[in-house]
């Protein structure tokens, strides 16, 4: 092996908290050890049943070796992301990460059709993660991986889960059945408010019935890419316009990997057109920028690189300094590294360490 | 203080359009029939993006008297001649377009067309138009542009920011082969047919929601037109977003930049970062403009992000209620980019505009601010 | 500055870079058709380890739906985002004025003229017999 690119120096270093990790299974089965053996059977002879119409892959083929970094394959024939060891090389010490959020995105249960699979899937992903990743890697946390569309085990495991401290979260998929804000998906905001657990929702690849565009299906990943974008500013529209924050005035959600640079721009058009059309909202009180400021979060990574960097800072400022989190997203393609991140952005100490830690401290309560 | 609007060209609004029955005389025998004996007569054919009682859908001091005769007449007063206005182009937003029948649509549309030339364009030189087409059928949507295309005061071909199937897609070509070849542009205006959810979540239970996720599907359709090499085919082919909110845009360019540098080889014809095809080929009406009131700076730093002047084509959406009394330029962009949108990049993205009496008036009345 | 002595020639076959460390820094040798390139081994925009992308070829088009692979192994893809770069000459293809990865101009020198020094060979002997790749560091 040849010796690491960037050295990190003792006492020099950038401490971070990434807030967007992809453990995965180390095999296909991974997840049978935490399932009872109905599910297992039912796993090995009908297999997981989600939207997409092919079985084990996207329509959308991803351009970078499956999605991943070409460097993050571990030797040992394992998928990125699998290998914690690997994991701990080429981030967690590379890096310099402090603590780490998982975001278990595979075979949860978040977008399997059969509602009782999903649930079970679901309680064994978050046994694995605590299994394989937390007890033996401290500097990892867990988020509670909810099936969505079964309200009621996910507000049971919610419940089961909060006294862990390793989960700082609940992960829901923003592809849902229906728009997030949507009421049937209350409970579940009730349970995670009460418990204190910001809800995490991370951009996915499977529908939940939907096209991933308001005009249909795109042609080519470029778009399906690009409609991660739009389909997350939707869900914050989707939030703020059904009262979800009225409602729950506690409420923590952090957007992971949708992008940030887009929502000064949909504040103000939400803002004008409530002042327009607040009469059928009327549960709403305030503009709906001052909900997003009060309860969204943004992860950085992919980053936005504008030809002029201050351009970026513009948005950031305009977001707020305290609302945006650094993430890395390892080990999918389009990784940010936080030692060139936000290089040319002209970056003062303490907004630096905003970005990279304090920010995702405070709002997960990190010690 | 407000620049001077005398001379200006309007890009986007909306005439007041007849009920089915003022439709008639513009019909066949056939689709005359089925329209009255089905009772298509009485239908508001009124697409659900618009309501017309919604704030969004009219000013109130725009909203059309009860019994009001659709005509050339609140345009003029209300627009035309209240700023001094050189030409304005008409979109008609008609219902016929949400049909499943393609035939009913496409002859909907064509009589809305042939109402709009007759009863709005001919009544008033000042006006130009948007050809209706029934946009789920390429093949009729191209019989309706090679028809109208005689016609010079038509100037562009009407699509809706939502409709079945992203725009780009290959089966629309011919529908700008033809746009290009009659020096037509291409007009996406905010509005859905809902043949899907306005999210990839489904459906928003408020109006104000769905109004919103409209800038969401100008996105999509302007990546798709990108992505389907749509540009590199027709270089010379103008697109206009109508209505879009305009401020989406500088992250757009970004993200789509970005990405394209990684993924460039699944789409290898796009030879050039999606910015530059933007500002070489696709325009942007003005209204409504989302950005936050009584913070200008905050709109100027935009305009920066933008980086060009050539954009922007002047608004008023009228009568949609974007803006109230006299401000249809917003505070917070520059008098270079005020110039360049009345006037001049009209001209250059409207070919037609170029043409005859009025628009030979326009280019003579460049002399804004 | 000095000649250093990266590798033998017979080390660096086509499409089968090798990395090679000097003066504390990784860089790439590349054999392109009989020609020899060196590139830092990282990549200008989020500082992966370039020279462990793919070597690939440059995708062109003509029209849309139409695809033609150009100058085969000419280009290195970054094994991150897959940003394209020119191997002879560093330059990206999405932005060669401002992306561009650092190269050195890399010369072939008998091992019969190197021995009458001076140079600087890291970690291997050189002896008459064999051709080196050597570059100004």
């Amino acid at each position: 092996m040849n010796v690491p690119v960037r050295q990190p120096v003792a006492g020099q270093r950038l401490m971070v908290v990434d807030c967007d990790i992809h453990p995965a299974y180390a095999t296909p089965t991974a997840l049978y050890e935490f399932l009872p053996q109905r599910w297992r059977d039912h796993w090995s002879t009908f297999g997981t049943f989600f939207r997409p119409p092919l079985i084990g892959q996207l329509p959308f083929p991803r351009m970078m070796a499956g999605g991943m970094r070409i460097d993050s394959f571990p030797d040992n024939g394992s998928p990125p992301g699998a290998d914690l060891d690997l994991m701990r090389r080429q981030l967690l010490d590379a890096c310099g990460v402090e603590v780490g959020m998982l975001i278990a995105l595979s075979r949860g249960g978040m977008e399997e059709r059969n509602l009782d699979f999903a649930a079970a899937l679901s309680a064994a992903a978050n046994d694995w993660q605590l299994h394989a990743w937390c007890e033996p890697e401290p500097r990892l946390r867990a988020a509670i991986v909810v099936p969505q569309e079964h309200t009621e085990h996910a507000v049971a495991e919610i419940e089961r889960r909060s006294d862990n401290a390793s989960f700082v979260q609940v992960l829901m998929s923003p592809r849902t059945a229906d728009p997030l804000g949507n009421r049937r998906y209350w409970p579940i905001y009730a349970a995670a408010e009460a418990h204190n657990k910001p809800v995490a929702l991370h951009v996915a690849g499977f529908s939940g019935g939907h096209s991933s565009t308001p005009t249909g299906w795109p042609t080519y990943y470029l778009q399906e890419h690009y409609a991660q974008a739009t389909g997350m500013q939707s869900t914050l529209a989707s939030l703020v316009f059904e009262g979800v924050f009225e409602r729950f005035p506690k409420l923590k959600v952090v957007l992971i990997e949708g992008g940030f640079a887009w929502a000064p721009a949909l504040c103000w058009r939400m803002d004008k057109a409530w002042e327009r059309m607040r009469a059928e909202v009327p549960h709403l009180k305030r503009p709906p920028s001052e909900y997003v400021r009060e309860h969204v979060w943004f992860t950085t990574q992919p980053i936005d690189e504008p030809d002029q960097p201050e351009h970026l800072v513009d948005i950031i400022k305009w977001i707020g300094w305290d609302k945006i989190m650094f993430s890395t997203d390892y080990p999918h393609w389009d990784f940010d590294d936080p030692a060139q991140v936000f290089a040319k952005l002209k970056l003062t100490g303490k907004e630096k360490a905003a970005l990279f830690r304090e920010n995702a401290r405070a709002v997960y309560g990190l010690p | 203080m407000q620049a001077s609007l005398a001379g200006a060209i309007d890009c986007d609004l909306h005439p007041p359009l007849p009920g089915v029955t003022g439709l008639l005389p513009h019909l066949s025998a056939y689709w005359r029939d089925q329209i009255t004996n089905r009772y298509i007569d009485k239908l508001p054919f009124q697409l659900s993006s618009y309501p017309a009682t919604s704030p969004l859908s009219a000013r109130p001091d725009w909203r059309p008297a009860p019994g009001q005769k659709a005509g050339p007449e609140p345009i003029r007063t209300h627009v035309l001649d209240r700023w001094g206005l050189g030409l304005a182009i008409l979109n008609p937003l008609h219902g016929a377009v949400a049909l499943f029948n393609n035939d009913m649509a496409a002859a909907l549309c064509s009589a809305v067309n042939d109402w709009v030339a007759k009863e709005l364009l001919d009544a008033e030189p000042r006006l130009r138009a948007s050809i209706l087409l029934p946009v789920h059928d390429v093949e009729l949507s191209l019989r309706e542009i090679e028809r109208l295309a005689p016609d010079r005061r038509f100037v562009q071909a009407l699509f809706l920011a939502m409709g079945e199937a992203p725009l780009g897609r290959r089966v629309n070509w011919p529908l700008f082969a033809a746009c290009q070849k009659h020096g037509l542009a291409v007009g996406i205006h905010a509005g859905s047919t809902y043949r899907h959810a306005p999210t990839y979540a489904g459906w928003p239970s408020y109006r104000v929601e769905d109004y919103v996720a409209q800038s969401g599907a100008f996105e999509t359709q302007l990546l798709s037109l990108i992505a389907e090499g749509v540009f590199q085919t027709y270089p010379k082919l103008k697109v206009v977003l109508m209505e879009s909110g305009l401020t989406w845009l500088p992250h757009f360019l970004w993200r789509t930049g970005k990405t394209w540098r990684g993924t460039r080889p699944e789409v290898p014809w796009v030879d050039r970062a999606p910015a530059e095809i933007v500002r070489e080929n696709v325009r942007f009406t003005l209204q409504p403009v989302d950005a936050p009131r009584g913070e200008p700076e905050v709109l100027a730093r935009v305009m920066e992000h933008l980086g060009s002047d050539n954009l922007i084509l002047f608004s008023t959406d009228y009568p949609h209620w974007q803006f109230d009394g006299e401000e249809v330029l917003p505070a917070g962009l520059g008098r270079t980019t005020i110039k360049k949108m009345l006037v001049e990049n009209a001209l250059d993205t409207y070919l037609r505009l170029r043409e005859g009496a009025a628009g030979e008036r326009a280019l003579s009345e460049e002399t804004v601010p | 500055m000095s000649r250093r002595v990266l590798a033998k020639v017979s080390e660096v076959k086509p499409g089968a870079p090798k990395i090679v460390t000097a003066m504390g820094r990784q860089i790439g040798l590349f054999n392109v058709g009989g020609e020899y390139f060196a590139l830092a081994n990282r990549c200008p925009h989020m500082g992966a380890e370039l020279c462990k992308g793919w070597i690939v070829g440059l995708v062109q088009s003509d029209a849309p739906g139409e695809y033609r692979v150009t100058r085969p192994g000419e280009f290195l893809r970054c094994p991150w985002h897959g940003w394209e770069f020119d191997i002879k000459t560093g330059q990206s293809w999405c932005d060669p004025k401002s992306v561009k990865a650092r190269n050195f101009k890399v010369q072939v020198e008998p091992g019969s003229e190197l021995v009458k020094g001076p140079y600087v060979a890291e970690t291997f002997p050189v002896t008459v017999e064999e051709d080196y790749l050597v570059i100004d560091l």
